[in-house]
Parts: structure tokens; C-alpha cells; sequence
């Protein structure tokens, strides 16, 4: 009796584990936007390729922090923030989509205090378009998605506000509307739409330009301080770079696997 | 003991409240179509006025989710068979210039406030 009872034990653990295991893949990682999300890896949305459009498998964004000054970082802020109407609001309020902080708020793992005075004090930074978006996975009207070229989307019309995706980004990539911001820009591109009070946004890859086969804003005036490219591609550009030289990437260990990669 | 008087009365009440809407419009003027603004600079527009009539807003919203959830930026005209960009601004409002005089009319007429202007820019609008 003891023996059968063992056996059927096993046999029902074997079997339990089994139907867990066949489905692995659709737990880990379900495929196309119909399915439902995935427990580790959120799923992808296909996008349909224009005529004219850039493509890549995997899209990242390679900085190279020696390269950038006051001026390059304010004239890329001041490019990118102006073709999106993003807005300057004083106080805490502001919202941004790349931005320039120190060394130490970008890497807060990999900086010591004896780093060499001529390294660069400051960088930019912006949404990684992480590979596994822990604000994909919390978002839960799917206002935020990611494609399957590797961009975290926002659909602002689909944004309730619940500020889910900002709790879940630990790069603080993420901005949230507490006020109208037309009040605040002072010029607005008629060719991108504004945002309203109570709608999160941030940095989309430029997917607006990419669409229409031009490169990111931020990458075209930052004098060769960014470089855009697909990582699927051994001869792309940012491959190259990072093949030649030593890079980071912000918090790797938290594993979200960002694809803005800063040479250092 | 039944209160018939303040029964009737109350129905009373309830019978012209209900239909005030009714007989308050009686002599007023029948709905009319608002007279809009036709583009100046088009002939055919991307589909044909009785479909972009009937189904723009439908159309507007398939359009919105093409384009942002599925990078699909091209429309494929049924009537023209022409290509044009799916976009508000860089589509509609190219023909349609005067966003008063052309969407809110008929919107302001049938008071519908569609919200598509609290985000997306009216080139003319902002200028004023
Ligand atoms: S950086 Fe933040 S907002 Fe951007 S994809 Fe990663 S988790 Fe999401
Ligand atoms: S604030 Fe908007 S984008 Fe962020 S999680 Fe909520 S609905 Fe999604
Ligand atoms: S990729 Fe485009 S949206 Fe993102 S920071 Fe650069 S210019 Fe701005």
C-alpha cells in the first residue's frame, strides 16, 4: 500500500512537472500581441515595414561619453525635446525625454572615486529600450508594448496615467503629465501631437522618424557622439564600437538587458 | 385614503417634465447640415464623401492604432487607389486647413467633443 501510494506520488509529480515544463516557452516569452503576457519576457508586437523605412532586428544606441560636451548635450536636449513638444516645466514637475546627469547617477555600481580626472563628469541618458521592460510587463492597459525591433512604445491614447510603468522603471526614464503641457512649450511641431494632463511619456527611438527613413534626431546633431544602428548586424556601427571598445550598460544586474550602451 | 388628488398631480408633473425636451423644440428650426469649408487646394478626398461622411471617426481610430501599435503608416485609398500617409495633420489637415470651419461645425452643431485636438496640433489653431 505504502509502495503504491509512492509510486503514484511520483508518477503525479512527473506529470505536473511535465506539463510545466512543455509550456516553457509560452510562459517565458509568448509571441505576437494576441497571446498573453509572458511571466519573465514580455511579448512582442510585429511592426509592419514601410517602403522607405529603417529597419533592424534589434535596435540599440551606442554613446560615446568622451565625446559628448555642455554643448552637443544641451543642443541633443534641445532637439529631440523640441520636435516632440516635450515641455520645460520648473519644479519637479519637468518632464524628460533624454536628458544630462553625472557619471555617478548614471552607473551607481561601476564608479569608484578614483576614476581618471579626465573622464567625462556627465552623459546622457534615456529610455534603455530595455530587452526584458519590466514596464512592458506592469503596464496594464499595454499602453506601453514593445515591437519586435526591440522599441518600448507608448500609445498616449491608451494611457490611463496609473504611473505603473515609472514604478516599474528603475532608470527613471519615464515622465508623468500633472498639467497641461502646451502651457509650457513655447514653440510646438504641428507634425507630432502633444501630450495631456494625466499621460505618461517618454523617448520612442525617434520610431516616428525611423518609419520614414530617417535616423533619430538626437543622433543626427550630436556630432558623432551617438550612434544608432542593429545589433543584429555584426557590420553595423554600433556592433563595431562596441566591439573596439569598452563599454557599460546602466544597472545590468538588475536584468532588464538595456540597449543604450555608454563607452567609456 | 388613497391620495388619489396628490397621485394625479404628481403624474402630472412627471408627464411634462418627461416630455419638455418635446414640446419645447416644437417651432423651432429642423436640424440642417452645417455648411463646411471644402478644401480649396483638393478635388477628391481619400475616400468618397458619402464613406469620409459616415465613417471618418471610425476610420480616424483604425487609423491610430495602425499607425502606433502596428507601424503601418500607409492608407490605400479604395476610391483613388492612391497611397496617402494615415495622419491627421499631415493628411486631413493638408486639404482641410481650417479646423473651425471644416471639424468643429458639424462637431459644435451635433455637440460631440471629439478630444483629438487636446493632443494632436491644429497648425492654424496655434498660431491665433
Ligand atoms: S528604461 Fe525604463 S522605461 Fe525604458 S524600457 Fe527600460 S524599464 Fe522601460
Ligand atoms: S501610466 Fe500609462 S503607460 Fe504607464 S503603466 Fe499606466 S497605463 Fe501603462
Ligand atoms: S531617440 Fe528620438 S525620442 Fe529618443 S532621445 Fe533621441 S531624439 Fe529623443
Amino acid at each position: 500500500m505504502k509502495t503504491q501510494r509512492r509510486n503514484f506520488l511520483k508518477i503525479a509529480a512527473m506529470a505536473v512537472l511535465g506539463w510545466g515544463v512543455r509550456p516553457a516557452s509560452e510562459i517565458l516569452a509568448s509571441g505576437g500581441g494576441t497571446a498573453s503576457e509572458g511571466l519573465l519576457f514580455a511579448s512582442r508586437h510585429k511592426v509592419h515595414v514601410g517602403p522607405n523605412a529603417l529597419t533592424a532586428s534589434r535596435w540599440a544606441m551606442v554613446i560615446d561619453t568622451a565625446k559628448l560636451n555642455e554643448k552637443v548635450m544641451e543642443d541633443i536636449v534641445h532637439t529631440c525635446h523640441s520636435i516632440h513638444n516635450v515641455p520645460t516645466i520648473p519644479g519637479n514637475q519637468n518632464i524628460k525625454w533624454i536628458w544630462e546627469t553625472h557619471m555617478d547617477h548614471l552607473f551607481l555600481e561601476d564608479l569608484h572615486e578614483y576614476q581618471p580626472e579626465a573622464g567625462a563628469k556627465s552623459a546622457l541618458a534615456l529610455c534603455n529600450h530595455c530587452d526584458n521592460p519590466p514596464c512592458v510587463r506592469v503596464c496594464p492597459t499595454k499602453a506601453t508594448f514593445q515591437r519586435e525591433d526591440g522599441i518600448v512604445m507608448m500609445d498616449f491614447h491608451r494611457c490611463i496615467g496609473c504611473r505603473y510603468c515609472m514604478a516599474g522603471c528603475p532608470y527613471g526614464s519615464r515622465s508623468f503629465n500633472f498639467m497641461d503641457p502646451r502651457k509650457h512649450l513655447e514653440t510646438t511641431n504641428p507634425d507630432f501631437p502633444t501630450r495631456t494632463k494625466g499621460v505618461v511619456e517618454k523617448c520612442e527611438f525617434c520610431a516616428e522618424r525611423l518609419a520614414e527613413g530617417k535616423m533619430p534626431a538626437c543622433v543626427e546633431v550630436s556630432e558623432g557622439a551617438l550612434a544608432f544602428g542593429d545589433l543584429g548586424d555584426p557590420e553595423s556601427e554600433v556592433r563595431k564600437l562596441l566591439a573596439e571598445r569598452f563599454s557599460i550598460r546602466r544597472s545590468p544586474t538588475l536584468g532588464t538587458k538595456p540597449c543604450v550602451y555608454y563607452l567609456v | 385614503m388613497y391620495d388619489k388628488n396628490k397621485i394625479l398631480i404628481g403624474l402630472a408633473v412627471f408627464v411634462v417634465f418627461m416630455t419638455y425636451p418635446f414640446w419645447n423644440n416644437i417651432g423651432s428650426a429642423a436640424y440642417q447640415r452645417p455648411e463646411i469649408e471644402k478644401p480649396k487646394n483638393a478635388k477628391d478626398c481619400v475616400e468618397s464623401v458619402e464613406f469620409m461622411r459616415a465613417e471618418h471617426m471610425a476610420m480616424l481610430n483604425d487609423w491610430r492604432d495602425e499607425v502606433v501599435r502596428g507601424g503601418e503608416h500607409e492608407y490605400h485609398s479604395t476610391a483613388s487607389h492612391q497611397v496617402f500617409q494615415k495622419s491627421l495633420t499631415k493628411t486631413c489637415i493638408k486639404c482641410h486647413e481650417n479646423k473651425d470651419q471644416f471639424c468643429d461645425k458639424c462637431h459644435a452643431t451635433v455637440s460631440v467633443n471629439p478630444y483629438c485636438w487636446d493632443c494632436h496640433v491644429d497648425p492654424k489653431g496655434e498660431k491665433k
